[in-house]
């Protein structure tokens, strides 16, 4: 039975605080990688999962089960890390740093001087095939990893925690349109780095 | 003729396209250039596909 099952209200068997508190656990460490991308802060990053864990405690009761813990306990520690965003910028704003991240001719050597592509993508192959692999997902996450510290905040905040634009423009200060080149670099990123990293070894696509 | 409206925006501007499309509507004439774009550019079209697989790894990553 899926563990959520067992706190269905209607059931009226909802686990004790101490089974809760073990749940929880399993997923701290995927917690810490996803406040780590966004924070760049050790200390930072235990602070927030350390107060999402807490809330995810205290509010037990409002667990209905309709998604999995995970996603649950995503949805509270994205709350948390505005959070976290808004004190730091109370604290000297970091917000001149961005400029470096939203230059757009970074891509250029990708394509031509008429704008077609340098290399062209390769062919990916089933998507599932990749998807299914664990070892796809180490990859994905040390491509995240590589990204320049604002861009992979911008693309957790984006991607990973699922925050609107508007919303990612208010806390961080910065245009629609410096978002767009943001996360466009992001995504041109990443794929580069799958590519290089996981597609084109012919045993994977 | 027909390159000439498959390639009203170039591949780097298709892919800056198929990118703002995941976060806000395009316009209606970007959406007919991005479309036409890809009826003729097997490489966008790749690249299109792998934006959704992204997409989709993200959201495994996530639950």
């Amino acid at each position: 039975m899926p563990y959520y099952s067992r706190l269905d209200p209607a059931e009226g068997t909802a686990l004790d605080a101490s089974d809760f508190t073990v749940e929880l656990d399993r997923h701290r460490r995927y917690l810490l990688r996803v406040a780590q991308l966004q924070l760049r802060d050790a200390a930072a990053a235990e602070d927030v999962v350390q107060e999402t864990l807490v809330a995810a405690l205290s509010a037990r009761e409002g667990f209905t089960g309709r998604s999995s813990v995970k996603t649950w306990l995503t949805g509270i520690l994205k709350h948390k890390i505005v959070d976290a965003i808004r004190q730091k910028q109370r604290q000297p704003v970091v917000a001149a740093s961005f400029d470096e991240e939203t230059d757009l001719d970074d891509f250029d050597p990708l394509f031509k001087d008429n704008g077609a592509w340098q290399a062209p993508p390769a062919d990916w192959g089933d998507p599932e095939n990749a998807l299914s692999r664990q070892e796809f997902m180490s990859v994905m996450e040390m491509c995240l990893e590589r990204l320049p510290p604002n861009t992979a905040r911008v693309f957790v905040m984006r991607e990973v925690l699922e925050l609107e634009t508007e919303e990612i423009c208010k806390e961080l200060t910065i245009t629609a349109n410096n978002l767009w080149v943001i996360l466009y670099r992001a995504r041109m990123s990443l794929r580069e780095c799958l590519e290089r990293n996981w597609f084109s070894d012919p045993a994977h696509a | 003729m027909l390159h000439r409206l498959t390639h009203m925006v170039s591949c780097k501007e298709a892919t800056r396209l198929l990118s703002q499309a995941e976060d806000h509507r395009l316009s209606h004439i970007e959406r007919i250039k991005l479309r036409l774009h890809l009826l003729a550019c097997v490489a966008c079209s790749r690249f299109s596909r792998q934006l959704a697989l992204m997409r989709e790894a993200v959201s495994r990553f996530r639950t």
